[in-house]
């Protein structure tokens, strides 16, 4: 095997896609909650992605993203035993996963992803986990075994109820609270306007919690300063003073604002991407 | 007969309102004519001042003599006795305050343009395809350097011309540091740097990009996987902010990050999967060379109107003056003793405009700079839709984080003494990560004298 071979890739629904990738120097060290930086090609951008699962001994580290744009894009229609360009980490500060009796973990959609290593590093230091994942829709949903063999409890909610319970994961977040449930800590990872909303909530009943971030990234190392977010009035860098901040010191809508910078641009290169792909496919 | 022209023979560059739409090289280099004439400048002095003007002496006179004897790879050989990077500082070194400075045909005129016939022999010798390198003996020691940037190759050129394996780790996918994420195309062509790091793998330096330094490997496995000497060189990569609204809005950049996306990301070309924004009225906060590169930038992406705003007047900004008046020449609206109080933003979220305030010199302060002092009353807005911080970087704190027994000061520089030792054995640094953002050149003269420390160290452990 190569390094940064793709070893083994799924599609785990439409949109979603694991990649277990062969960097053994990378899974030595990878701990939950850390991120890497990868590159598709030598015109590609630079994207970070959270640490999905990995394996010590295979030397592999698995990697969950949504098609959204062009890189993404160009990540999903590579194949099992191509190479990606480049693939550097473990970056960012590890989760802390020890010293707890019960935590709510919360994922949003893709977010699962990176929610369910946390879990499972929660679970395996002996708290008490109860999972709360929400999705838009059945289709979407990922990680169901997994999430239920790490978790006392799991609550599966869809925007529009065709599986789980209808409502968001702070309906059913609240509702857990409320019956009495006494979290040492929450942590939500998903889309910034889920993550904020799971903030509100769990201010008013004053439980601690952790937010993990991915803003826009060039090199992962500090050297940028592009990920900069104001957490408690302060900057702060997301790669290496996070990608985790306490979320009740957040500002998110700061954070939604930038991670907005480049729509456009985005927009462009996905369909010109799109296209790219429809006419190589055509051409076959 | 030397040539006893009181001026030296100007730098053949693109003409300014050509330039300022490309990212092609801004100075086109000495014609061999041109060369030969500026060479026979040199007197060939005895006591050679210019010597000890250069951070890592070269013989100067001795490669001058070379060119006029028109043995140009002569020349080139005298260079890399004590340069790794004759092309790159040929054209990045500030000659002016260091080897030109001492200069004696400078008493009555200008110094000979030494670093313009340094460019001409690296470039004639990087044209050649015959150019060889031998690769030394090895002396069978293991030695690891941190960073690739001009420390990090100048410490790794050195040892591995001494016959130690060398690898560089770098974070990057490229290999180069600032030569390649911030100093621009048109000042430092890419290829030149490919070039320099080419010659030292064929010294059998080996080139580990892609490799965090306190991520993937700590210093300490450094140690474990058989390195007998570490040297690091990772440089001052945080950028600073001044901490006055507005800074998160979209459209503010730090220098770092705006030359990064544009240069090692090569968002210029149009063809990168890296976008960068298309600003039309941009403001470069600072007055060192960084925001010279960043307004010149900022000025080939498109831009219509570019401002420089620094706090103090056109006799203490840092930037070499050179860059200064090609950045002049190429349109850039120079707004002296201002200093911003904010960025203004729209209800996007994105800058519209920067408040500014007047200052005025006062009593010089501790670096013995008059002090800037804000003049009451005078705010003002310019109308602006991007803002690049260019306010200088602090050392990343990464390595410190990661590995016992290196100290650092409280700015987060790492001390070591003159030799390059820090606080733990075996461990050596030198560049920005010990002397803060400062220059090439100086950066190569920590890295080359760190080299000669280690190669005493592991020498007295055998």
């Amino acid at each position: 095997m190569q390094n940064n071979e793709i070893v083994v890739k799924t599609m785990l629904n439409d949109t979603v896609c694991r990649m277990d990738i062969y960097a053994p120097h990378i899974a030595a060290k990878a701990l939950p909650g850390q991120f890497i930086i990868l590159r598709t090609d030598a015109e590609g951008e630079r994207i970070p992605l959270t640490i999905a699962d990995y394996d010590r001994e295979k030397g592999l580290i698995a990697i969950i993203f949504q098609i959204v744009g062009a890189t993404t894009m160009k990540l999903a229609h590579m194949s099992q035993g191509e190479c990606l360009a480049d693939f550097v980490g473990p970056l960012g500060k590890p989760t802390h996963t020890s010293g707890f009796k019960k935590v709510a973990v919360v994922g949003g959609g893709v977010g699962c992803a990176i929610a369910f290593p946390v879990a499972k590093a929660m679970h395996e230091a002996g708290a008490e986990v109860h999972s709360i994942v929400g999705f838009r829709t059945k289709d979407l949903v990922i990680l169901e075994d997994e999430f239920r063999a790490v978790s006392d409890k799991y609550v599966l909610m869809s925007d529009d109820g065709t599986v789980g319970e209808k409502g968001l994961v702070t309906d059913a977040l609240k509702k857990l609270i409320e019956s009495g449930e006494k979290y040492d800590e929450v942590i939500a990872i998903g889309p910034l306007i889920m993550m904020k909303f799971v903030c509100k909530t769990t201010k008013e009943f004053g439980v601690k919690t952790v937010v993990s971030m991915n803003p826009i990234m060039i090199d992962g190392t500090g050297m940028c300063g592009c990920c900069r977010l104001s957490v408690g009035g302060k900057m702060k860098f997301a790669c290496v003073d996070g990608p985790e901040f306490d979320g009740h010191e957040v500002d998110f809508d700061e954070a939604m604002a930038r991670s907005g910078m480049y729509k456009e641009f985005e927009g462009h290169a996905r369909e010109a991407t799109c296209n790219l792909f429809k006419q190589a496919e055509g051409g076959k | 007969m030397p040539n006893m022209s009181p001026t030296k023979n100007p730098m053949p560059t693109q003409a300014p309102d050509v330039r300022n739409k490309n990212f092609d090289e801004v100075a086109t280099g000495y014609t061999e004519a041109i060369a030969l004439d500026e060479a026979a400048r040199c007197l060939n002095c005895k006591n050679k001042p210019c010597v000890q003007g250069c951070p890592v002496q070269i013989d100067i006179p001795a490669f001058i003599h070379k060119i006029t004897e028109k043995d140009y790879e002569g020349a080139y050989v005298v260079i890399s006795q004590s340069s790794s990077l004759p092309a790159v500082c040929g054209r990045v070194c500030p000659q002016e305050n260091q080897c030109e400075k001492y200069c004696v045909r400078g008493i009555k005129g200008e110094g000979v343009g030494i670093g313009r016939l340094e460019r001409f022999v690296a470039d004639l010798h990087a044209a050649d395809p015959d150019a060889k390198v031998e690769k030394p003996a090895s002396n069978g020691h293991k030695a690891a350097v941190v960073g690739s940037g001009p420390a990090g190759l100048a410490c790794a050129g050195e040892l591995a011309r001494r016959g130690y394996q060398v690898s560089i780790f770098e974070a990057l996918h490229t290999a180069g540091g600032v030569l390649v994420y911030g100093i621009p195309e048109f000042r430092l062509p890419k290829r030149i740097v490919r070039n320099e790091i080419e010659t030292l793998k064929k010294l059998g330096v080996d080139v580990e990009t892609n490799t965090v330094i306190g991520r993937t490997f700590t210093v300490d496995e450094l140690f474990e996987q058989g390195y007998e000497s570490v040297f690091i060189g990772s440089g001052a990569g945080l950028p600073k902010f001044m901490g006055i609204p507005g800074e998160n809005l979209n459209g503010v950049y730090s220098a770092n990050e705006f030359l990064t996306r544009t240069n090692l990301m090569k968002a210029y070309t149009g063809k990168s999967d890296t976008p960068i924004m298309q600003a039309k009225r941009v403001a470069v906060v600072g007055g060192g060379n960084v925001a010279m590169d960043a307004a010149r930038c900022a000025l080939r992406l498109g831009a219509d109107v570019v401002y420089i705003i620094y706090r103090r007047s056109m006799d203490e900004l840092p930037a070499r003056r050179e860059e200064v008046e090609h950045a002049e020449e190429e349109g850039i609206v120079f707004k002296l003793l201002n200093n911003p109080t904010e960025i203004l933003g729209n209800d996007k979220g994105a800058v519209c405009g920067i408040r500014c305030i007047q200052m005025e010199l006062g009593e010089p302060d501790a670096s013995g700079r008059r002090r800037p002092v804000e003049v009451a009353g005078s705010e003002f807005d310019l109308d602006v839709d991007c803002v690049i911080m260019s306010l200088g970087t602090s050392p990343n704190p990464l390595i410190k984080q990661t590995t016992e027994g290196i100290e650092t000061e409280k700015h987060g520089c790492i001390i070591a003494d003159e030799t390059g030792a820090t606080t733990r054995e075996g461990v050596f640094a030198g560049g920005d990560a010990v002397t803060g953002a400062a220059t090439v050149i100086l950066a190569m003269g920590a890295g080359k004298g760190a080299a000669d420390a280690m190669d005493k160290y592991m020498q007295s452990k055998k």
